[in-house]
């Protein structure tokens, strides 16, 4: 119990040196932004306005986990670092937290977002797509309270925001970077399972790589079926399918596998080739001895996601419907640890601001 | 004399006040273990009992907590039927996905309308559970596998299939979410406003799970079957000698279990999901396990568990909200069992040990006069 929490603590700690602080002067300077804009409206109408002076009362937020809760160092853990964040930027903000159990009916789903919705919480904010049915269900009884949900697009409402990710865009720049170091001009990928959120990041890893070196070779293994969730705890799958990809010819294997990832690190510091990681900077959170063979990682950024919805919660500018965490947004990017990929850089850089500025399309599939 | 595992599985039946003792000790037990732990982790125990009382008194969780309950109920039902024979079904869980797999997946290609759609829905589910559990029924009477090994061994398999059945053939997209094809609205389970005070209603499942119950009592303990069936579980020797066959009763038995454990999926399948997906309930034959235990295999104890087991699972959002944390709800859950099991040792041996004494103060008495006589 004691060694998860502090575990968590310090996986909160990694995160916020690398790299929140930018995003928070980018909303100290939306902000100050707001305010000027207020008190140019205040200004612009007179009296009239005084009605609407922002609330005061604190944000009482309600933060539904997944599976796992907070302490998982993975999917859970990225949101309660957007709300840790949160609680220590924007005044008066309370958090209350509760997680899903492994296994439960969908109506208990459903019973959560009530309760939290009924106790007055607001906004409400769901960590995974497994409680679309639930907000689908609930969000419309409750019209004044604002609800979000990372990475579900289907559940939508005039109060539900859906947090996405361009992970398409970030695994592009993945695809870029293998073909780029890769010497044999042959690359590998390896999913988790099949399901569609994973099949998004293999398409844009395969645009990355056709895009440097349209004839290099790829190679693609899924380790379970999309209905089987066990593609992502199971490193010893992840181990061999990298191994045969690294023999018959790949240098660099980019995972999209969760747990299993590890596998995949191990199999390439066997065979003295590139790994890349998913979702955190992974050559700071995997185990030590394989770290050296992280080329790089593509960060998926929940935490800046998680973050920024509050603080446009806390100024009035929150929108529903899909708010998409793209490169430009920051809400993917890549990782430097390591220094591996400091002489591709310079083209990394100037192929995320060509996506940025949309001379290079990336399609989402 | 009785072994332990006749005194835990509920085949030797406690009189008079020591059935009343036994629940009684184990509950206080179970309380106050609680209550050391929750003070341990820094929370109040007369906070979190209160809020659970409160909730449990609320019309809306007394609905829920039914419609969790009757999941359950019919999972302990599963596994009690191979109990009282000694068979242990650890294979309940994947009995009642599989079944619910194939159901949901038969169910939402619509080949028959309406309440036709819904029988056919549960005769599939129950074929699939009891056809699954055959297997290991048939494994143990001809090759002398454990029913132990070979149902956890299917649990795999069934999970392994039932995921290639919903991503190759059944397999709808919903955003993220992959499953079946929902079971048209013509063929949903209605529910019934059983309970006054809240709009929620009781999945019409209840009514089964009632059924399913008094058959149970009724099979066991009022057929020829039945009878064989508790013989075969007390002494196999014992029920070869009187002409019983183990070997049928054995592959008869898990045919029973399995088709109990395809209903267990039901009530959600045809009264709330409609669908199989990833956001399936899963593990419910476990639970299952350990309220067939709580409940000690007798039809009304298991429903008392059950009940209690989903009072206590559906409390944990609230609980939650009281910032205790939701793994209290699991060491309350296996608290209880423990101390079910162990209050009801104590009182089976306080009970072997009055009786012994009893017995030798009789056997002693008789002796008495006769050295009273050769002393005088």
């Amino acid at each position: 119990m004691w060694r998860v929490l502090s575990r968590a603590q310090w996986v909160s700690r990694r995160w916020v040196h690398s790299g929140l602080g930018v995003r928070l002067r980018t909303f100290r300077a939306v902000i100050a932004g707001a305010v000027v804009a207020a008190v140019t409206v205040v200004a612009g109408c007179g009296g009239v306005v005084s009605t609407t002076s922002p609330r005061t009362r604190p944000l009482q937020v309600g933060l539904m986990y997944d599976i796992g809760g907070r302490g998982d160092q993975s999917y859970n853990d990225a949101a309660a670092v957007g709300v840790d964040e949160a609680k220590r930027n924007l005044t008066g903000l309370r958090v209350r937290e509760v997680e899903a159990a492994p296994g439960e009916p969908a109506g208990r789903k459903v019973e959560r977002v009530r309760a939290l919705a009924e106790a007055g919480y607001d906004p409400v904010i769901a960590v995974g797509y497994s409680y679309a049915p639930a907000l689908a269900r609930i969000a419309p009884r409750f019209p004044k309270t604002r609800f979000a949900i990372v990475d579900e697009p289907t559940v939508s409402g005039p109060n539900i925001t859906n947090l996405l990710f361009a992970s398409e865009e970030g695994s592009f720049l993945m695809g870029a970077a293998a073909a780029m170091k890769s010497k044999t001009a042959d690359v590998g990928f390896v999913g988790g399972n099949r399901s569609p959120l994973v099949r998004k990041f293999e398409i844009g890893y395969v645009q990355g790589v056709k895009h440097v070196k349209p004839r290099a070779r790829i190679r693609i293994a899924y380790l379970t079926a999309p209905h089987d969730l066990s593609g992502f705890d199971r490193p010893d799958k992840a181990r061999k399918a990298a191994q045969r990809m690294y023999r018959a010819g790949a240098d660099v294997v980019y995972q999209v596998a969760g747990a299993s990832g590890a596998g995949v690190f191990r199999a390439a510091d066997k065979a003295g080739a590139w790994a890349i990681g998913v979702d955190y900077d992974q050559a700071k959170s995997a185990d030590p001895a394989v770290r050296h063979v992280i080329l790089t990682s593509m960060i998926k950024r929940i935490d800046v996601a998680v973050y920024d919805y509050l603080a446009s919660v806390a100024d009035h500018t929150v929108t529903s419907g899909r708010v998409v965490y793209d490169l430009r947004r920051g809400g993917v990017d890549y990782s430097l640890t390591g220094g591996h990929i400091t002489d591709i850089q310079p083209r990394l850089e100037q192929l995320k601001q060509e996506i940025i500025h949309g001379k290079v399309r990336v399609s989402p599939g | 004399m009785n072994g332990f595992v006749d005194r835990l599985l509920g085949r030797v039946r406690l009189g008079g006040w020591l059935a009343v003792a036994a629940p009684v000790i184990a509950v206080a037990f179970a309380v106050l273990i609680t209550s050391v732990v929750l003070l341990i982790a820094g929370s109040d125990p007369v906070g979190a009992f209160t809020t659970l009382a409160e909730y449990g008194t609320q019309p809306r969780s007394m609905a829920m907590i039914l419609n969790t309950g009757v999941m359950y109920y019919i999972s302990a039902l599963a596994v009690a039927v191979g109990f009282r024979m000694n068979l242990f079904n650890i294979g309940v869980d994947g009995q009642y996905r599989l079944a619910a797999v194939v159901a949901a997946g038969l169910g939402g290609a619509a080949v028959v309308p309406g309440v036709l759609n819904i029988v056919l829905v549960i005769v599939v589910a129950v074929v699939v559970g009891a056809l699954w559990a055959a297997i290991a029924g048939l494994l143990r009477v001809y090759r002398g596998v454990s029913e132990v090994i070979s149902t956890i061994m299917l649990n795999a398999i069934a999970t392994g299939l039932g995921s290639w059945l919903v991503s190759e053939h059944f397999g709808v997209l919903t955003g993220n979410d992959l499953g079946t094809r929902p079971i048209p609205d013509d063929a949903h389970m209605p529910g019934i406003p059983l309970i006054a005070g809240t709009p929620v209603l009781v999945n019409g499942f209840i009514v089964v799970a009632v059924l399913l119950g008094i058959a149970y009592w009724v099979v066991l303990n009022r057929t020829r079957f039945g009878f064989e069936l508790r013989a075969t579980g007390k002494s196999e020797s014992a029920a070869v000698a009187s002409g019983v066959s183990v070997k049928k009763m054995i592959v008869v038995t898990m045919v029973m279990s399995g088709a109990v454990a395809g209903l267990i999926g039901m009530p959600e399948l045809l009264g709330a999901s409609y669908k199989y997906s990833n956001n399936f309930p899963a593990g419910l034959g476990f639970t299952g396990i350990a309220i067939a235990l709580l409940g000690r295999n007798n039809p009304v104890g298991m429903a008392v568990g059950a009940l209690l087991w989903s009072f206590l699972d559906n409390s944990s959002n609230q609980l939650q909200l009281l910032d205790i944390s939701k793994e209290i709800v699991q060491i309350m859950q296996g608290v209880v069992v423990l101390s079910v099991i162990i209050a009801y040792e104590l009182v089976h041996r306080y009970r072997i040990v009055a009786e012994q004494r009893r017995v030798s103060r009789e056997l002693a008495a008789p002796q008495e006069a006769p050295k009273a006589e050769a002393a005088a």
